[in-house]
């Protein structure tokens, strides 16, 4: 249990992935002039994120470390997470075309989205520091950690998203306008997540 | 040799990947609390961006048009393992100090983003200059960034202290957006200015040569 409530909390406030780690800033300001769309493409993350972490992480444990070719990690993981996204396109093509139509642009641009890489590149690292020294990772707490780090990203997307919705009323400098304003705009978000460094976990 | 100058001219000023198209930001947020780390993270671009460019410039009438962006990515990802592989072993420091944001190279959008846009359609020579220049951009604007997040937010700069005072904020991630934020409106603003005072002067000559053609 303490395990578990360790993981969402670091994952969701104090290792949030945008205002801690900076990862998978790309979509964060490029998809986050509306709510609906910076919410749909932070969904579409937090699936991809999952399903990825699903797949790499039994596959590097028990295939690649065994066989020696644990340093070929990067390649695997790309082409996992491209074929991945790939498939998963085709499927909700499929399954539901109404589902299609709002995440289609969103989905091809994942696969070069940091956050993804990220995130399995992290859960086969060194985590005592999030799961504590007394357990051990295994899928599960892989699989979840990556399922809150997604939650926390999208939660982070959709507050930038109003707040750049507001920024849309006032007259912005022509210097500033555009992505410098947006990133003044994370500065704030930023600063009001510090507050949650001070969870010790 | 105009070309050449036309690519240099681009890469380091007029296209810059990081204040112009505002590209390759997660690596740039995430090391520039610290001048060295963000120098190391761009020169090691530098050196990928520049072979990636050869050997894709290289490959471009080999490879499908169908299959490119993968064919793109295993080169890519590649060279980011070898790279790895040789800051691990030959300079530890830059390879603790760039962490996971090494690996993250892979998706890093400027490199894609060059050969996508370059080195696919233009010569070896060409897109070897290319890389050099869209990765030097890249390097002189994270170093920039890099030295004015450390000088306040740790009073120092490549390490040397320098002044007690600090403002802590700015080594932080907060920091990092509220600095890159206003990098680039003063480099956009600058570039504005110039590009404005270029035209006057046009304007003026291109005025004055029609007043003598009248008289």
């Amino acid at each position: 249990m303490g395990t578990l409530i360790a993981i969402v909390l670091a994952a969701v406030l104090t290792n949030n992935f945008i205002t801690v780690k900076t990862y998978g800033i790309c979509p964060f300001l490029g998809v986050s002039k509306k709510t609906s769309s910076a919410a749909g493409m932070g969904i579409a993350v937090t699936l991809v994120m999952v399903l990825a972490t699903l797949v790499t992480y039994p596959i590097y444990t028990y295939v690649m470390v065994p066989l020696g070719i644990d340093f070929l990690e990067i390649i695997f993981f790309i082409f996992i997470i491209a074929s991945l996204v790939q498939m998963l396109e085709k499927i909700i093509q499929k399954l539901s075309p109404s589902l299609y139509g709002a995440m289609g642009i969103y989905l091809p641009l994942i696969t070069t989205n940091c956050a993804v890489l990220g995130v399995t590149e992290l859960v086969i690292g060194d985590m005592s520091s999030i799961i504590g020294e007394a357990a051990t990772m295994n899928v599960g707490w892989a699989v979840l950690y990556a399922l809150f780090a997604g939650l926390g990203f999208t939660l982070v997307m959709v507050i930038m998203s109003g707040m750049r919705e507001k920024l849309n009323y006032y007259k912005t400098a022509k210097a500033l306008a555009g992505f410098p304003i947006a990133m003044v705009t994370a500065c704030f978000i930023c600063m009001a997540f510090t507050v949650f460094s001070y969870i010790s976990i | 040799m105009n070309k050449y100058k036309k690519i240099t001219l681009d890469g380091l000023i007029y296209q810059n990947p990081t204040f112009m198209l505002v590209l390759g930001t997660c690596p740039t947020l995430g090391l520039i609390s610290s001048a060295f780390s963000a120098m190391g993270m761009g020169l090691t671009v530098v050196v990928i961006l520049t072979l990636s460019n050869i050997l894709i410039s290289l490959l471009r009438k080999v490879i499908p048009n169908a299959v490119r962006i993968p064919c793109y990515i295993v080169i890519i990802a590649t060279l980011v393992t070898f790279a790895r592989m040789f800051l691990e072993k030959f300079v530890p420091d830059l390879y603790d100090s760039l962490g996971g944001f090494l690996a993250l190279i892979v998706v890093n959008c400027i490199i894609l983003g060059r050969a996508e846009a370059f080195a696919n359609k233009h010569t070896v020579p060409e897109a070897a200059v290319d890389g050099i220049m869209q990765g030097l951009g890249f390097t002189l604007a994270l170093t920039l960034m890099g030295v004015i997040c450390e000088f306040f937010g740790k009073g120092s700069i490549f390490g040397f202290e320098i002044m007690q005072f600090k403002i802590s904020m700015l080594a932080k991630p907060a920091g990092a957006f509220l600095v890159y934020g206003l990098s680039i409106a003063v480099f956009t603003y600058v570039i504005d200015c110039i590009e404005r005072a270029k035209r006057v002067k046009a304007n003026k000559l291109a005025r004055e040569n029609l007043l003598k053609e009248v008289a």
